[in-house]
Order: C-alpha cells, then structure tokens, then sequence
C-alpha cells in the first residue's frame, strides 16, 4: 500500500475557484457584449478581442520570460481584456489597443507580482495611460444614428449645444460612449448575475451609485442623466468591485463606493475632465489599504491589547 | 433571544450513517493505549509487563488534576509499555495489551457512591471520560467548578455540525434515557437550573424525541439550531443558545456556561449507573474509500485497520486516513494508529477526495473574512505572517482562531489558512515569551 497523504484540515473544500469566478464575471460582461455589438456593429467585437488577445498574450509571455508559473487558465487576463475594450471607443486604432492591453496585464498587474498583487484596477489604469497618450482618438466618439459626437456628459456640461438622448436611449444604450458602457440594462442585467451568484458585494455599487445620484440630485445636475452616463454603471459593477485592488470588507465596501461616487461628480462637475469615474477607483484603489485596516470587524471576544 | 447569528459555511452533510445503530466489533487480538489521549499530563501506569488485565481495570492512573485515568477494554495479557509516535508527531508511552479472547470483566467494576459535588467530580475523574467533542480536554477538569452559582448555564452539545459524523446523533437516539439521567445529574449535583440541549435541526428525531422528555422540565431546553458549520463550536454554540461571548483567553465559565459533549454525558451517566468506565466508544466509520460506511462500538486502543477491516474493508485504495470530520479532522500517517479517547469519527478517502488542492495566489475576495464564525481576516494574518509582523499577528487576534476551517474551505484560490493560523499562533507565543523575558530583564 502507498503512504498515506498527511496535510492539515480542512479535507473539503467547495467549488469556488479563482477560475470560476472568473468565468462568472465573462459571463455577466457579455449581455453589455453583445449589446455593444447591436449598437456600434462588427467593430466592437474586434477591438474586444484584440484586447483579450493581447492581455492574455502579453501574460503568457510575461510569465514565459520571468519563469513564473503560468496563470492563463485563471482567466483573469482575459477579464481584463474584456473590461479595458469596455472602455475604448469602438473607433480605436486596433495597435493602440493592443498596447494598452500590454500597458494593464504587464506594468499594471505582473510588475507589481501577478494576479491578486496590483493595486491598481489593471483596465482602468491602461485607460488613464491612454487617455493621456492618445488622446485624440481616444475621445473621438462614434454616436449610432447620429450625426457629430458628443458624449452625454459633455453635452450636461454644456460644452455641447446637441440635445440630450431621450432616457430610453440612454438606457439601452444607443448613445455616444465607450463600446461597452453604454447599455444600461445590459450592464445591470451582468451585475444582478454577479450579485446572484455571490461574486460580487451589492455594497459597493450601491454606494458609488447612490452617491452620484444623491449628489448631482442636490446640485440639480440631472441626476439620472447622470446615474447612466459616462462609465458609471460599467466602473461601479464591474471595476470598483475587483477584488485585488479594492477593500473586503463590508464596511470598507461601503466607504469605497462613496468615495468614487463623491470624487466622480467633483471631476463631472467642476474638472476640466467630462468624465470622472477612471480617475476615481484609481484615486479610491491607492486608499484601499488604509480603508481596509481600519474597517476589519471586531473579532469575537477580543480584548483590545 | 440572540439578535445576531455568526457566520459559517454550508458544508455538505453527509451523513450516511445516521440510520445504522452501532454495531459491537469483535474483540480485536491487541489494543494499543496512548498514555496522553487528552490535553494535559500523560496518565501514569498501573500495570507492568507480562501482568493479566481484565475489562474494565485500570491501566494507568491520572497524574494530577489536568490528566485522565485509563482502563482497558479488553482481558489478556500486557506485552509491552513502550513509547509511540502519536498522529500529533508526540512521542508518549504507551501500554500494549494482547487478549486472551475471554473478555473477562474486572471484579472492580462497581457503581460509585455520590452524595455531594465533590463526589460527583471524583467519579467523572475516575470514569476516565475526556471531551469527546474533540479536544480531550478532562471533564472532571471541566465540571470543577470553584463558585457553582457563576454557572448560568449548562449547554449539551448535540449539534454535531461536522460532516459524516453521527456517532453523537446515535448516541442520542440509541441512549436518550442515559443523556436523560446525566442532565438530572447536572442539576442535582452542579446545581444547573439552565440546562439548554443544543441539536442542529437536521437531526428532527433527537430534537422531537428529547423535546417529549423534558416536556414538564422548565430547567432543561431543548434548542434546534440551523444546520450550519460550525455551530457545534464551543463559542459558537455559548453564543447561539445565551448570547454571551468569550472573551479572548477565557474559558467557558467566564462566560457563565459549560458546554459538555452529549455522548460525554451519557458515558457519565452510565458510569454512575454501573460502574462501568470509558474504555468503549461508538466511531463513525465512513468516507469514499469504506466499503461498507457505519457505526462501531470499539474498545479504545484498537487498530484503525482492524476497525476497517470490520467494516468490510476498501472499495478503492485508501489515500487519506482522518480522526474525526472532514473539515477539523487530523489526518493520520499509518493504519496501526489506535482509536483514541476522543475518536468520533474514522473516515478514509480514496484518490480523487484525498490529494490538498493546488495553492494559487490569494485574489482578496474577503470570503475568508466573511465567513469566519469569529470575526477574524485570515487574508489579513496570512499577510502579517508572511510579512514577518508578529506584533500585528497579536492585534488580528489570531489566538481567537479555532481552526474551525471556514475560511479555507471557502478560498478560491486554495489558500492553506489554517495552517497559516497555526502556525502564527505558534510564532506569537514564541514572540510573546521572548517580550516577557524582555520586559522582566528591564526591571
């Protein structure tokens, strides 16, 4: 007879796993998937997959190079490919793209150590990079059936003289934007399957949200022109509840949301930028550690030392 | 009552076996008893080498208050006294008993006489018995109470919320009367007015059953609590049934309770009844690689291969060998490992339910956090612990843990949490030491 295995309790484990997950969240992106693809046709599907092809090329490579064991098959790479074409314009160039999907996987995610280590959302942070480094197209809107390109939040600046979507329009998503964040209803119906399937925490979007609307509500900002604007739903849903770069605890969840949702209408509404919600999980990802250590639950019968 | 429930996980039940009485074994050709099969001070032996031993005599005496006397389940002849290796990786003498098929009872069992308190703790000391919850921890030591009116409230455990594990359903089915006569002991000699029987709801028959018994008794209840790991938790189960929380290096009794294992009881009971002392127990044996999954009566000392064998042997190649439940269990290195006291369950896994699942990197998802009965952020510890910060390992409160295994049982990425956490309760007692020293050296 072969040794007996000796390891350390427990001997059962549930199925959950960092793959499954991850699965998870692909599955609750490709309503928005297919929405953007009925909104801004064939091309949205190319630029998601040069993105997918390339974070989850560049982590291949990465890994390859630096002998580190290769994680592909957590599909965390393609997440961020899937999330960061969300946040393109469907008229990108397909070579920026590409490099802004090396920018998230590589500097952003395995330079800091790999899946689980960074401490800047992946997506967001190859967003802001390109956002600076090709500005041009990166702000160059295609609006479907429509006839010049101004996003909505430009327009409720009033830098644009064009007339607002109708709500409906806004809802399912046929209005100027980044390929993936337009469809409201999409982008919820994927967070409801999260918020069923227990992968994410309703806290955090409530709060983002609820802050966004609460606040442009008191400053007489359009508050549900606003609530389906620009990446806020997209960013709520699927980016300030990436687990790595954000708090997990509860209160923490709680404190994370309002924050973005606070700094998101301070850039909205008095920045020089249209559109706030990339720079505010970026701001809220670097005071993550602090939320965190200071909203850790009380443990049960602990004596302060 | 409570306002708020603790969490836990949903584990699967599986218990197969809860419809099988226990089946007496036959008597096996040797046993094998550990000197240390609770917490505290090995027992002292009695017998030397080449002496006959009868059922029910004594082997080896407690040494001191914080031990436990130990007697023999089988007739024969003792071959040798030798030290052994424990699961634990503990070396601990041990006394080696051959039988002579005879099964010949000791002339010394006899019931004892309790009048008062005091008798009654000496006789729980002398029946043997230790915590058969888990632990091992010696009841008598447990029931020792200095002030008895700082005992609110005495909790019977019944939850049994492990995994495949019903030897405590069955014990509560089989022997509800003995259960019965050990809570009136509870409230005669302890003075519990509160005695509060705590079943998980997935076992309706205990529940009913003691329900109808205790019918006219406003002292005893009988509380049905959810089926959720790990309600069976000592500090779980005081928090569920009273309320009250423990409070960090404090026992039970801080709290005003004492949780007492329900077949810990009976076996009390039916000490005082007969005389008889714990040198049995009912084992369930179970788990994918058993061929036929039921409940045993063994004599304590008996090899674990024997007690397979007699449950029909192996359907697949046992990979991994457990004492106790799947999620608290320890696994064991060979097969000629004794039952020990505080065995409730054997369960032995073929390939495929044996083999750690693979480390990956830990993604911060917070279920350990949220799922921890005790409010601890293992992500957190495991974090300190490898980052080398005792100090903080002692402000996240690691020494609450009690390694109950929610949180690993829930980690995505297979994280080794509880090894983690004892290991970092090992560091900080280490550093704890060192910084008394340290402090003392000021003065």
């Amino acid at each position: 007879m072969s040794k007996l295995i000796v390891s350390v309790s427990p001997h059962i484990k549930d199925s959950t796993r960092t793959s499954s997950i991850m699965r998870d969240v692909l599955i609750a992106l490709s309503p928005a998937l297919i929405a953007s693809f009925l909104i801004f046709g064939w091309r949205s599907l190319l630029v998601t997959a040069v993105c997918v092809l390339f974070s989850v090329g560049s982590e291949w490579v990465f890994e390859k190079i630096t002998n580190r064991p290769n994680t592909i098959s957590d599909l965390s790479a393609a997440v961020t490919g899937v999330l960061l074409a969300f946040n393109l314009p469907v008229g990108i160039p397909l070579w920026q793209a590409a490099i802004g999907s090396i920018v998230a996987v590589v500097m952003v995610k395995q330079l800091f150590g790999g899946i689980g280590q960074n401490f800047a959302n992946p997506a967001i942070t190859a967003r802001i990079v390109m956002l600076l480094a090709f500005t041009q197209t990166m702000t160059k809107w295609v609006i479907p059936d429509a006839v010049s390109g101004a996003t909505t939040l430009v327009i409720l600046k009033g830098e644009s003289t064009e007339a607002l979507p109708s709500l409906l329009h806004m809802f399912l998503g046929i209005r100027g934007g980044c390929l993936g964040e337009t469809c409201g209803l999409a982008l919820l119906l994927g967070g409801a399957y999260l918020l069923i399937r227990k992968v994410i925490s309703w806290r955090t979007p409530v709060a983002f949200i609820g802050t966004v609307f609460i606040l442009t509500l008191l400053l007489g900002k359009q508050p549900l022109y606003q609530m389906m604007s620009g990446g806020l739903l997209l960013g709520a849903i699927f980016m300030a509840t990436d687990y790595s770069t954000t708090p997990n605890t509860n209160r923490g969840r709680v404190i994370f949301g309002i924050g973005c949702g606070l700094i998101t209408v301070l850039i909205r509404v008095w920045g020089n930028y249209p559109e706030g919600v990339s720079f505010s999980i970026l701001l809220m990802n670097i005071l993550t550690p602090y939320i965190q250590k200071h909203t850790l639950p009380k443990p049960l019968g602990g004596v302060s030392a | 009552m409570v306002a708020k429930t603790l969490h836990g996980v949903h584990v699967p039940h599986r218990k197969n076996t809860e419809e099988n009485s226990p089946i007496r074994m036959p008597i096996p050709s040797k046993i094998c008893l550990p000197l240390s099969m609770h917490i505290g001070k090995p027992a002292t032996p009695v017998v030397k080498v080449g002496d006959e031993v009868k059922v029910g005599q004594l082997i080896a005496e407690a040494n001191g208050v914080m031990s436990a006397p130990i007697y023999s389940g089988i007739s024969g002849k003792v071959t040798k006294i030798e030290d052994v290796l424990l699961f634990s990786g503990q070396k601990v003498g041990a006394v080696f008993i051959e039988s002579d098929g005879k099964q010949t009872v000791s002339e010394s069992i006899e019931p004892p006489t309790i009048t008062n308190y005091a008798e009654f703790v000496e006789a729980v000391r002398r029946s043997g018995v230790v915590g058969l919850g888990g632990a091992g921890f010696p009841t008598a030591m447990k029931l020792n109470v200095k002030d008895l009116s700082s005992v609110e409230a005495v909790i019977v455990n019944g939850a049994e919320c492990e995994p495949y594990i019903t030897s405590d359903t069955r014990t509560m089915l089989d022997h509800p009367d003995l259960v019965a006569e050990g809570v009136a002991l509870l409230q005669k000699y302890l003075g519990a007015k509160r005695v509060i029987i705590a079943i998980e709801d997935n076992k309706p028959q205990c529940i009913r059953n003691f329900r109808e018994t205790f019918k006219g008794d406003s002292g005893v209840e009988v509380t049905a609590l959810p089926a959720m790991y790990p309600q069976g938790g000592e500090k779980v189960l005081i928090y569920h049934t009273t309320g009250r929380i423990v409070p960090e290096g404090k026992l039970p009794l801080d709290a005003g309770a004492i949780v007492i294992n329900c077949s810990t009881l009976a076996t009390i009971a039916n000490y005082v009844k007969t005389g008889i002392p714990y040198y049995e127990k009912c084992v369930t044996v179970d788990g994918s690689a058993v061929k036929n999954p039921c409940n045993v009566i063994v004599p304590i000392g008996t090899p674990l291969k024997d007690v397979f064998e007699f449950c029909g042997g192996f359907r697949a190649e046992p990979r991994k060998v457990l004492y106790g439940g799947p999620m608290m269990g320890v696994s064991v290195p060979d097969l000629d490992q004794p039952i020990l006291k505080n065995t409730n369950a054997l369960l032995a896994f073929a390939e495929g339910d044996a083999e750690p699942p693979t480390e990956t990197s830990c993604i911060h998802c917070g279920r350990c956090i949220a799922h921890c009965p005790m409010k601890l952020a293992p992500v957190e510890i495991e974090r300190a612990y490898r980052m080398n910060k005792t100090e903080e390992l002692e402000t996240l409160k690691v020494n609450l843990c009690m390694e109950c295994g929610c949180c690993a049982y829930v980690c995505p990425a297979n994280r080794h949490l509880v090894q983690v956490n004892k290991l970092s309760k090992a560091r900080l007692r280490i550093w704890q030491e060192a910084e008394k020293l340290a402090k003392e050296a000021k003065k």
